[in-house]
């Protein structure tokens, strides 16, 4: 599903991922770890495209296909979903309307009926306890932390994505709402074998949403991949 | 910002943007009278004998006209010295004028009001629909409902006719020729603009609406609008604009004058899509009345230069028993790029004894790109303790993590721009009726389309 060989990536001519080799097949959880800094989450930006975020060697693969010349719409409308861990916010937007857009731009020649959406939309929320009058709003408008992250929960939900990368989504979350979301997502993965790229630094997540791989990531190289045994043993004795 | 490896040249752009803006035609209208460029007495002498107009209204042109020609281009606006006075057509008569009725109306028209969606409006829950053609009102009508109620919606050239003694009674009354040189160029060659009068007590209820169009390549738009609310009475007015893309620059330049009377209400919204090289320079002002309340909300979008003078003069009734207790509220929300610079100029003046008068005014901008800016104005004469004055002014940036978050859900980058914009103009949009804020959507989208590079 996904392939990245030997990815180098600088950001404003500072080398910051330095030959990641990582895969991710389809239906997998992969749980990428490791210190603040360690290039977890620019992992992330590259494979979205965050065209602050330079390739300078090695490549992504997607289905095959090499996403190097793809923008990042390009690849979300291949598949690509990722959950922000600062969501930007949209003022006088409900994501509702954002939905309708994207649906429209991934699939041209369906006809997306704004009336389903509403209805598909409020059912999510309600699944994800999201407060109604938030799909109301400017989209991530005054939101707390948890009800944005939430809230991109959702729109993966209705987007329906091939692989969901989910950057810190554990950080400022109650028990409660982190057992949702785990919840929300091991059902995609079951349903519509969908491929996740949980990054984070914490095992919490882990506990609601077991890895079938564990890659550990420092100084922007993955130091260590194996399976669950590798998130208990960090839990014990930390990353060194 | 830049995204993967698409590669935007600015010179191909600017070629591109005319093509791609679909209303930037120029349709190919029979003009019956088109006369020289500039303007002198002459020019002024024959649009008034065209318009067979009365003496007095001749008298206050060529007046206006030695005003305009003693005062100076004003110079703390914006850069005007693209625009040559001399070059422009300052009045356009298309072949056909005042049609009643849709079918009537020649294709070519019938086309660009397609385009601007005024036929769809019209039919559903507009009360009136205006279209200025250039220099006249082509088409018009008037539900028979408010015309029973003595509601006036008409033309200014119309009206003129109809009813000059209400005119004479109120034109220039609330924005005078001497106010500043752009207001005397209008009341010397002005044209077309509507003219609506509310009597006592009459609340129209929905909406009126204009549309104004620029057609022909360096025509001077200079509609004169005057709105009278009677005692009590309650109107909504809502004017939009698009206009073709032309390269040599074109002026506009309105006056607006509402006079708002005890306890009447007016709003006035504005919705424009000005191509970059149109010069938009409005003197709007309101005269308000006690217990009166007037809203300007205001969304202008593109322009080579905008610059507003929105005004609410709060005339307090000099009772001494009775709290005037007038209300204003300007929103003002403009939108710059490609070089786009809009000014706002906006005065809220409360004069002695209008205590209890309250006033807000809210200026947003959003900047598109480095080239464009945005500068705000306010001035605030009050003369009265007792009263309450907001002042709001933000400007903001579509910013790079907003475009990159809407493309990671699949909208292209023009798309994300476009939302945000959208958005941005969202507290405008829920002023207007459903159809004006989707086909405003329209218009954002194709203004978008071409702002990459």
């Amino acid at each position: 599903m996904l392939k990245i060989e030997n990815l180098k990536v600088r950001v404003e001519e500072k080398e910051i991922l330095k030959g990641v080799d990582l895969s991710i097949n389809e239906g997998e959880v992969v749980a990428l770890m490791g210190p603040n800094g360690s290039g977890k989450s620019s992992l992330a930006s590259a494979i979205i495209g965050n065209p602050k975020y330079e390739v300078t060697k090695g490549k992504i693969t997607f289905e095959g296909k090499n996403l190097a010349a793809l923008t990042p719409d390009e690849r979300a409308n291949r598949g690509i979903y990722l959950a922000f861990q600062y969501p930007a916010a949209i003022p006088g937007v409900t994501v509702r309307e954002m939905l309708l857009s994207a649906l429209r731009a991934k699939n041209k020649e369906v006809i997306v009926s704004a009336l389903d959406l509403k209805k598909t939309v409020e059912a999510e929320a309600e699944k994800l306890h999201l407060s109604p009058d938030l799909l109301g709003r400017g989209l991530n408008e005054g939101f707390s932390g948890g009800e944005k992250k939430k809230m991109e929960i959702l729109q993966m939900r209705v987007l329906n994505p091939k692989l969901l990368i989910m950057d810190e989504i554990d950080s400022g979350l109650d028990i409660d709402a982190l057992a949702t979301i785990a919840q929300n997502v091991a059902e995609m993965v079951k349903e519509q074998k969908m491929s996740v790229l949980v990054i984070t630094h914490y095992q919490r997540i882990l506990n609601y949403l077991t890895p079938d791989v564990v890659a550990v990531m420092k100084d922007g190289v993955i130091v260590e991949q194996g399976g669950k045994e590798i998130v208990d043993r960090l839990e014990k004795s930390g990353y060194r | 910002m830049r995204y993967a490896k698409k590669e935007f040249k600015p010179e191909v752009i600017v070629k591109e943007f005319d093509e791609s803006y679909k209303l930037g035609k120029s349709d190919d209208i029979a003009y019956s009278y088109k006369g020289e460029r500039g303007l002198d007495e002459k020019l002024i002498r024959e649009i008034s004998a065209m318009k067979e107009e009365p003496e007095w209204m001749l008298q206050n042109r060529l007046a206006a006209y030695k005003v305009y020609l003693s005062k100076p281009i004003p110079t703390w606006g914006g850069d005007m010295s693209p625009i040559h006075f001399e070059d422009i057509y300052y009045y356009l008569k298309p072949a056909v004028i005042g049609k009643k009725s849709w079918k009537d109306v020649p294709t070519s028209v019938k086309e660009t009001f397609e385009k601007i969606g005024v036929p769809q409006a019209e039919r559903e829950m507009l009360a009136g629909v205006k279209g200025q053609y250039d220099s006249e009102v082509v088409y018009g009508s008037l539900k028979k409902i408010l015309s029973a109620k003595g509601v006036l919606f008409l033309s200014m050239d119309e009206a003129l006719k109809l009813y000059p003694e209400i005119v004479k009674k109120y034109f220039g009354t609330v924005v005078p020729m001497g106010d500043n040189k752009l207001a005397a160029l209008n009341t010397a060659v002005w044209s077309g603009g509507s003219f609506v009068y509310v009597p006592e007590g009459v609340d129209v209820g929905l909406p009126l609406q204009a549309y104004f169009r620029i057609n022909s390549e360096s025509a001077g738009q200079f509609e004169r609008t005057l709105i009278i609310a009677e005692e009590g009475a309650n109107v909504h007015y809502i004017e939009g604009c698009s206009a073709p893309s032309f390269s040599s620059a074109s002026l506009h330049a309105a006056v607006v004058e509402v006079i708002v009377k005890k306890k009447a209400r007016v709003q006035y919204t504005t919705v424009q899509n000005w191509y970059k090289n149109i010069y938009n320079l409005v003197t709007k002002r309101a005269w308000v009345e006690e217990k009166g309340e007037m809203r300007w909300v205001d969304g202008n979008l593109g322009s080579a230069l905008t610059m507003k003078y929105p005004s609410c003069v709060l005339a307090g009734a000099k009772m001494i028993h009775l709290a005037p207790n007038t209300t204003s509220q300007i929103i003002s929300k403009s939108i710059s790029k490609n070089g786009g610079r809009a000014t706002y100029r906006g005065m809220v003046r409360i004069n002695k004894g209008a205590y209890g008068s309250r006033s807000k005014v809210v200026c947003d901008a959003l900047i598109l790109d480095e080239k464009s800016r945005s500068d705000t104005y306010p001035t605030n004469k009050i003369f009265e303790e007792d009263v309450i004055l907001e002042h709001e002014a933000v400007v903001s940036r579509v910013s790079e993590e907003q475009l990159l978050y809407l493309m990671s859900r699949g909208l292209s980058e023009h798309e994300a721009e476009a939302m945000v914009v959208n958005g941005f103009l969202e507290p405008v949009m829920k002023e207007v009726p459903m159809e004006y804020a989707v086909e405003m959507n329209r218009l954002v989208g194709l203004e978008m389309e071409g702002s990459v590079g």
